[in-house]
């Protein structure tokens, strides 16, 4: 078993809200520089960075995963992870069917920009991503899973788009495993409160829409990674994150 | 007044109404469960567009008289379900919170 620093929940520049020098590759550098080894892209409502990112996380040495920040019909933002880039790819085929078609407005929101490996603009997006889906959070974790994904409940810590703000109380009886936190050292006080947590694996995951808010190593998983691949030890995350605790 | 008298003055839908009988004071509007939570009175009529199953368990908590779906919001079976059997009142209105609320001005 070996220790994986990770970081699961990155926005590039192709969610309106963060820079636009958050580009595959400058997140893939700044994450080495930062020490983490495995790396998620969780753009909202949408994963059409993540084969850029695969590419630029290879030149780097960084271990990416394919993902996406869903924002549900109640407005809860849900990371979704997928062991492979093409589960990630076709469940964003799926997710723009389910959005609210609200054009984006760059001058307000921002641009939302679509790159290759080289960090080159191939696209935009035109419709406002992080407006809500029509997916609901009850329905969230057996769709994610028809596409080999899982997924769990970003920041319940915040208040804006966390899932304990927006219903009150972490739900009982939910298909998540796993809970993300922003803060570091605010799970003992969320533990006592909401009794659903205990059953669920906690996560620590920056958020980051910039450089900056990229953080250095902290939260880790320990992963059996022999025979090593890169593609082995991103499986082999997802295997333990879809497992019960 | 009572929650029946007010559904049918107001013409909402009712989805479920097993307590008819309550008395309605007051309203509150808001989504964001937490804040409704600790800002809700008892007896009030809860106006808001989440669907999710806790709202009935927010409206439990709270005693809020009746649950006002606005914008014509429809919601699951299982909520219903769950609904009805906890006792909570629930309506539907077909149009969004601001004229929902100006129906009830004058009946609560």
């Amino acid at each position: 078993m070996k220790k994986y620093y990770y970081d699961f929940h990155i926005h590039s520049c192709l969610s309106p809200c963060a820079d636009d020098d958050m580009t595959p590759n400058n997140i893939a550098g700044t994450a080495v520089l930062a020490g983490l080894e495995a790396v998620a892209l969780t753009d909202h409502n949408s994963s059409k960075n993540c084969p850029a990112f695969f590419e630029a996380a290879k030149k780097y040495g960084l271990i990416p995963i394919a993902g996406m920040e869903l924002t549900t019909a109640e407005d809860i933002h849900i990371v979704c992870l997928f062991p492979e880039l093409d589960g990630a790819m076709k469940f964003d085929a799926y997710v723009s069917k389910y959005r609210m078609k609200i054009p984006n407005r760059t001058d307000i929101f921002g641009e939302q920009l679509i790159m290759n490996g080289e960090d080159e603009i191939i696209g935009r997006e035109d419709y406002f991503l992080p407006a809500a889906s029509e997916i609901t959070v009850d329905d969230a974790p057996n769709i994610v899973s028809l596409f080999g994904g899982i997924c769990y409940p970003a920041h319940v810590d915040r208040e804006a788009n966390g899932i304990i703000a927006t219903l009150g109380t972490f739900p009982e009886n939910t298909g998540f495993r796993n809970a993300e936190f922003y803060d570091h050292g605010k799970e003992e006080e969320y533990l006592r409160k909401y009794s659903a947590l205990a059953e669920k694996r906690l996560l620590v995951s920056s958020d980051a829409h910039n450089l900056w808010n990229i953080r250095d190593k902290s939260a880790f998983l320990e992963i059996d990674d022999e025979p090593y691949s890169s593609d082995r030890v991103r499986r082999q995350i997802l295997r333990l994150l879809g497992a019960e605790i | 007044m009572t929650v029946g008298e007010l559904s049918k003055k107001c013409g909402f839908v009712t989805v479920c109404m097993p307590e008819p009988d309550r008395e309605v004071s007051g309203c509150y509007i808001g989504d964001l469960l937490s804040w409704v939570m600790g800002r809700a009175q008892s007896g009030n009529a809860w106006i808001t567009i989440m669907s999710n199953v806790n709202i009935a368990a927010v409206a439990s908590l709270t005693d809020v008289a009746v649950i006002i779906l606005a914008e014509g919001v429809i919601l699951d079976e299982s909520v219903v379900a769950v609904a009805s059997q906890k006792g909570i009142n629930i309506v539907s209105s077909d149009v969004p919170a601001f004229e929902t609320a100006m129906k009830l001005g004058g009946c609560v």
